[in-house]
């Protein structure tokens, strides 16, 4: 995952891409979470090349990857932090735990830290309301949290990092 | 054997292998199912299930008539990670994988109950063995739910041997569309999805609508907060959907089906894309399906995350490839929908009644429920409850029996205060509705809504004033600003709710609410916007005295909203021990060691660090 290198390298992503949904302009959200997948983020040479290859004016693909919350314009962190603020989590505390991420990592809901090891994203709702208040990151569900747990929960992340680093 | 040899090209090919297929179903005997729900995976249960298939191995010859599988979702959530044994209807909670060797060596080989893993009754201290037995499943009444944690999903053989696909072979051999329209509206079914729009009206006026394309929807958008209902469906049993989404396309004559699931939900799309996949190999889906000459194929599509796309006409332009954004309903969307073409949308537990209506029959679903809501509804029973999972109910049942027979009552043992219903749509029921049906109409009556289905327990600790800030909060962020009433109208009501929290709240402010309410009900373009008035409306009209309170007193009664209550340290609790002094960012406490502290209102400064560290519950919320 990462940002194409040259021009020609994503022409050639996101024709595959284009043409996976024979260029049909229905497919534009489909092709958006592929292209994302592939790159992290979209980038504008992405939608720009994506304009191009089906079509449309890349201004109707903005008015998309900018409207719904699973796009993101800029390259995300390593980690992802998703916090559920649904209600139920809203009301045994989710709140706390949201403070406890954006003063611990010092970001905003929906930001990416400064060295992009983590990107915060609240959600509306993970379905999990047993578990409230349920935080996830990555694929690891983590069970009615208190907010003086994640700097522990989170150092995991930042650690197996570290020590992949080191092994590299 | 498997179907997927070849693929089935007749209804009559599709009895037979079922028949063929029980037959040999007696040499595994014993079958275990672990719940593989987002609550139990989350607690453990794919290394309950790995320490299982590897205690299997172990056991070599014996463990060829036991068979291990993943299964959906059994609701009780509360209880995970959950292992079901039948025959014998053994049901095991809270295992873990230090458990398994017990499980394996004890119930699978010596057929004896390990009685430390069963469901103690909170009321009694009896471990109950049988899933019957357990107060939260037995006065459910499991219809949609049947199959969820009895068939692996992942398996098209499971569910056609529990009957699976012969109400579709039933439809293509003997029933006219009409036919089927005619069962639906036998049946009485509403629409699951929070409207409760007979379904049955809607297939015959999309069926009668002008066009040569027609087109079915699944609505798997399921955004409310707090529920999970069409999840565990679809993770669950996604043939079921599939089953009554090509019958429901065969009634008013779709070519093209499509389900649109929610973005949050990676693996009810990974569970419905291996449903489709091998239906289409066994012939069950795409053309000419079961050899009938009918054609029918679905396809997925992953919403981009935006709550509006429930709405059905923003859910429709999502699906063309563009922003979420709702129209005008003058023309319906049976009419002029999905590409101007006539198009039916239902929710994903909708379409999930449709296979059980043609095989029991219109008049058995009718005899279930209330004169004018039928059937059963499944909820998500969650919040301040004590035991949160997923229910399903006859229609008709009251919110108490619900929340105190089924949910074990409060958790905590405090005292109910509301029950939220209709997720952001809805509304608050006071605790002295609590006997109030739940039933489409009497929902309404009370200015709540059925919903899709989030039932979400509040106790005496919740603020109601919050709770309508938090949806107005909500609401606001998900509003798709197209219309003015909508866009500006949740923004105000936000800021003076917010106001109001903060103890900034002014005379008129409920008043001025209530107006704001009454423009949203005249001039919003969609439903999220009509209905962002229920949860404020609602909680004035029970809770009248907590808003005043805010307002007046500058005090919230609920101490939930910070700076609107003081935390005081009962002299007679306050061991002095002097922890709170110490956490105290504020300096705001001070006491001889061994005697009792007090806090200085003028520096207090509200953060409640001293209630969470005091040991002896000493610090107290006035």
């Amino acid at each position: 995952m990462a940002a194409p290198a040259t021009v020609s390298e994503c022409r050639t992503s996101v024709a595959a891409v284009a043409d996976r949904y024979g260029r049909d302009r229905d497919f534009v959200i489909p092709m958006l979470q592929d292209l994302q997948a592939r790159f992290g983020c979209l980038p504008p040479e992405v939608l720009h090349s994506l304009a191009e290859a089906i079509g449309v004016p890349v201004s109707q693909l903005y008015a998309v990857a900018t409207f719904y919350t699973s796009f993101s314009l800029v390259p995300q962190g390593r980690h992802l932090i998703t916090l559920c603020t649904g209600t139920v989590c809203y009301l045994k505390g989710a709140k706390q735990i949201a403070e406890m991420i954006q003063s611990h990592l010092n970001v905003a809901p929906g930001g990416t830290t400064e060295d992009r090891t983590f990107t915060y994203r609240p959600v509306n709702c993970l379905g999990a309301c047993a578990l409230g208040p349920v935080l996830m990151v990555d694929g690891d569900y983590y069970a009615k949290v208190k907010p003086a747990q994640v700097p522990d929960i989170l150092s995991q992340y930042a650690a197996t990092e570290a020590a992949g680093e080191r092994s590299e | 054997m498997s179907v997927a040899s070849e693929p089935l090209t007749s209804p009559s090919d599709l009895v037979h292998w079922r028949e063929e297929s029980e037959q040999q179903a007696e040499t595994a005997a014993t079958t275990v199912a672990v719940c593989m729900g987002t609550g139990c995976v989350a607690k453990g249960a794919e290394a309950v299930f790995s320490a299982l298939e590897s205690a299997l191995e172990r056991l070599g010859p014996d463990a060829a008539r036991i068979r291990l599988k993943r299964t959906g979702c059994h609701g009780f959530c509360e209880r995970g990670p959950i292992v079901a044994i039948q025959p014998g209807d053994v049901f095991y909670q809270g295992v873990g994988e230090a458990d398994v060797a017990e499980i394996v060596s004890e119930t699978l080989q010596e057929g004896r109950v390990v009685e430390r893993l069963l469901y103690e009754d909170p009321a009694s201290g009896d471990r109950l063995s049988r899933v019957r037995d357990i107060p939260f499943y037995g006065k459910q009444m499991r219809v949609v739910l049947q199959l969820n944690g009895v068939i692996d999903p992942t398996s098209i053989e499971d569910y056609i041997k529990a009957g699976g696909y012969e109400s579709l072979a039933k439809v293509l051999t003997g029933m006219t569309p009409d036919q089927v329209i005619e069962q639906v509206d036998i049946a009485g079914l509403r629409g699951r999805g929070g409207g409760g729009f007979p379904t049955a009206r809607k297939w015959r006026s999309c069926r009668e609508a002008h066009g040569d394309v027609r087109y079915v929807i699944c609505n798997g958008d399921e955004g409310d907060p707090g529920a999970f209902m069409d999840r565990s469906i679809m993770e669950g049993n996604p043939h079921g959907i599939i089953e009554g989404m090509i019958i429901g396309a065969y009634a008013i004559g779709a070519g093209q089906g499509f389900i649109y699931v929610r973005n949050e939900y990676p693996l009810a799309v990974q569970r419905l894309q291996q449903a489709l996949s091998d239906a289409r190999r066994c012939g069950l889906l795409g053309d000419n399906i079961l050899g009938s000459g009918f054609s029918f194929d679905v396809r997925i599509h992953r919403g981009g995350g935006a709550f509006v796309c429930g709405e059905s006409t923003a859910l429709m332009a999502s699906l063309e490839g563009r922003p979420g954004e709702p129209r005008a309903k003058y023309v319906h969307t049976v009419e002029v929908g999905f590409h101007s073409a006539p198009t039916v949308l239902n929710n994903v537990e909708t379409w999930a009644n449709v296979p059980l209506i043609i095989a029991r029959g219109g008049e058995w679903f009718a005899s279930i429920g209330t004169p004018r809501s039928k059937g059963t509804k499944v909820f998500s029973l969650v919040g301040k409850v004590r035991n949160t999972g997923l229910v399903e109910v006859p229609m008709g049942m009251t919110l108490r029996e619900i929340v105190y027979d089924i949910g074990g009552g409060l958790s905590d043992g405090k005292a109910l205060k509301a029950v939220q219903t209709g997720g952001p749509s809805g509304g608050c029921i006071p605790a002295s509705l609590l006997d109030t049906p739940v039933d489409f109409d009497a929902l309404q009556d009370l200015g709540s809504i059925m919903g899709s289905g989030g039932l979400i327990v509040m106790d005496e600790d919740t603020c109601m004033v919050n709770v309508a800030r938090y949806f107005l909060e909500f609401l606001q962020h998900e509003s798709c600003g197209k219309c003015t009433a909508c866009r500006e109208g949740t923004a105000q009501m936000l800021h003076i709710l917010t106001r109001i929290c903060a103890g900034e709240g002014r005379e008129g402010d409920v008043e001025l609410l209530l107006d704001l309410c009454d423009v949203l009900d005249d001039a919003a373009l969609c439903a999220l916007g009509s209905t962002a008035s229920s949860p404020v409306r609602s909680t004035i009209t029970y809770f009248r005295e907590e808003y005043d309170e805010h307002i007046q007193l500058r005090h919230c009664p609920a101490h939930q909203c910070p700076g609107l209550f003081r935390y005081e340290i009962v002299a007679q609790n306050c061991k002095g021990c002097g922890l709170c002094a110490k956490e105290c960012p504020a300096g705001a406490i001070a006491g001889e060691r061994k005697k009792p502290h007090v806090i200085d209102q003028a520096k207090c400064a509200g953060c409640g660090a001293c209630f969470e560290v005091c040991p002896a519950s000493a610090v107290t919320k006035v």
